[in-house]
């Protein structure tokens, strides 16, 4: 495996870990203000622990027994799947015809809801069930799809212990930031981190279906480079293209929404 | 058993939404793209133009289609 694919590999790790875990970062932060660290800490860790068992017990078993060209193209069509989903949404967000991501409005909005469900003063230090399980629910769905993105790149690579590695790396950076910010991080650019990484993930996709079926890549390796350099030029045109003309009927959507779904 | 079921449907209804959700075009595309790079496996040229092409069209078609939508 060349050094092309596994820097790419790594950058498409790297950003998909980081988007998921600002997301859970706001969930966590909000559940730590408004029911007590201790609980949020607890969940959240608890889910981290839940999420790299997952990686263990699903990564290590398809590297050592499934074919790598049978694992190629099934992963391969994940990994499309999922950039394609990444991409088409990213691409409406920037286009102005999808609310982006906000994770102050979602901070807010979580954390009146945590502190309406509590009943009478919530201790900092005492176990909280409810506080707990928002946490924990919060970092195992957005972490759900990074456990995915690790297994698909790691496998089909054979580098699992990298993939895992550089999303663990994006998930300590996304911690300590917050923890000296001491709060969610709404400036991170998570929209243009969600186009680079469904460029690359529908990159990738499409080589491992290809090497996978027995199609030979000019270039073999380096050929991802280039299908990254044809989605990247496709999605700017097609969001510049949209920023022109608008939605098809009606005014443009709102700028932000409060959206608390894993993706 | 009833255990059993329960998590088989929302493993089942994990994965549905995971990979068809509001987008079964892109998912029916990824299937399509598929079978093409099995049918083209031996006519390399063919298939590294044809590939890239259809995840192309098929990315814009379902962009265009989340356009209408709105």
């Amino acid at each position: 495996m060349s050094a092309t694919s596994t820097t790419v590999l790594l950058l498409a790790v790297f950003g998909a870990s980081t988007v998921e875990m600002v997301e859970a970062l706001t969930i966590v932060v909000a559940v730590g203000v408004s029911r007590g660290w201790r609980s949020a800490l607890e969940g959240a860790a608890a889910a981290v622990v839940l999420l790299a068992v997952l990686v263990a017990a699903v990564g290590v078993p398809l590297i050592h027994y499934v074919p790598i060209d049978a694992l190629r193209v099934v992963i391969g069509g994940l990994l499309l799947v999922l950039g394609m989903s990444w991409l088409r949404k990213a691409v409406l967000r920037a286009g102005g015809l999808k609310p982006l991501h906000d994770e102050d409005a979602i901070f807010a909005a979580t954390s009146e809801e945590l502190r309406q469900g509590a009943i009478g003063a919530v201790s900092t230090r005492r176990r909280d069930g409810m506080g707990f399980a928002v946490a924990f629910k919060g970092v195992f769905l957005e972490g759900t799809e990074v456990v995915l993105i690790v297994v698909s790149l790691g496998a089909s690579q054979h580098r699992l212990g990298l993939a895992a590695g550089a999303a663990a790396a994006a998930a300590v950076l996304v911690a300590l930031v917050g923890a000296l910010v001491a709060r969610q991080l709404s400036a991170v650019p998570e929209n243009t981190i969600k186009l680079g990484v469904g460029v690359m993930l529908t990159s990738f996709g499409l080589f491992w279906v290809g090497e996978g079926a027995g199609v030979h890549w000019p270039g073999s390796d380096l050929a991802i480079v280039v299908i990254i350099g044809i989605f990247a030029l496709f999605t700017l045109g097609l969001v510049t293209w949209l920023r022109r003309v608008g939605p098809r009927s009606g005014p443009s959507a709102p700028r932000v929404a409060v959206e608390r779904t894993a993706e | 058993m009833n255990n059993i079921g329960r998590a088989a449907r929302v493993f089942g209804s994990f994965w549905w939404d995971f990979l068809v959700g509001d987008t079964p075009e892109l998912f029916i595309a990824a299937l399509l793209i598929i079978v093409v790079a099995l049918l083209l496996r031996h006519d390399h040229v063919l298939a590294v133009i044809v590939l890239p092409v259809m995840a192309v069209l098929s990315l814009m078609a379902s962009v265009l289609h989340g356009r209408n939508k709105r």
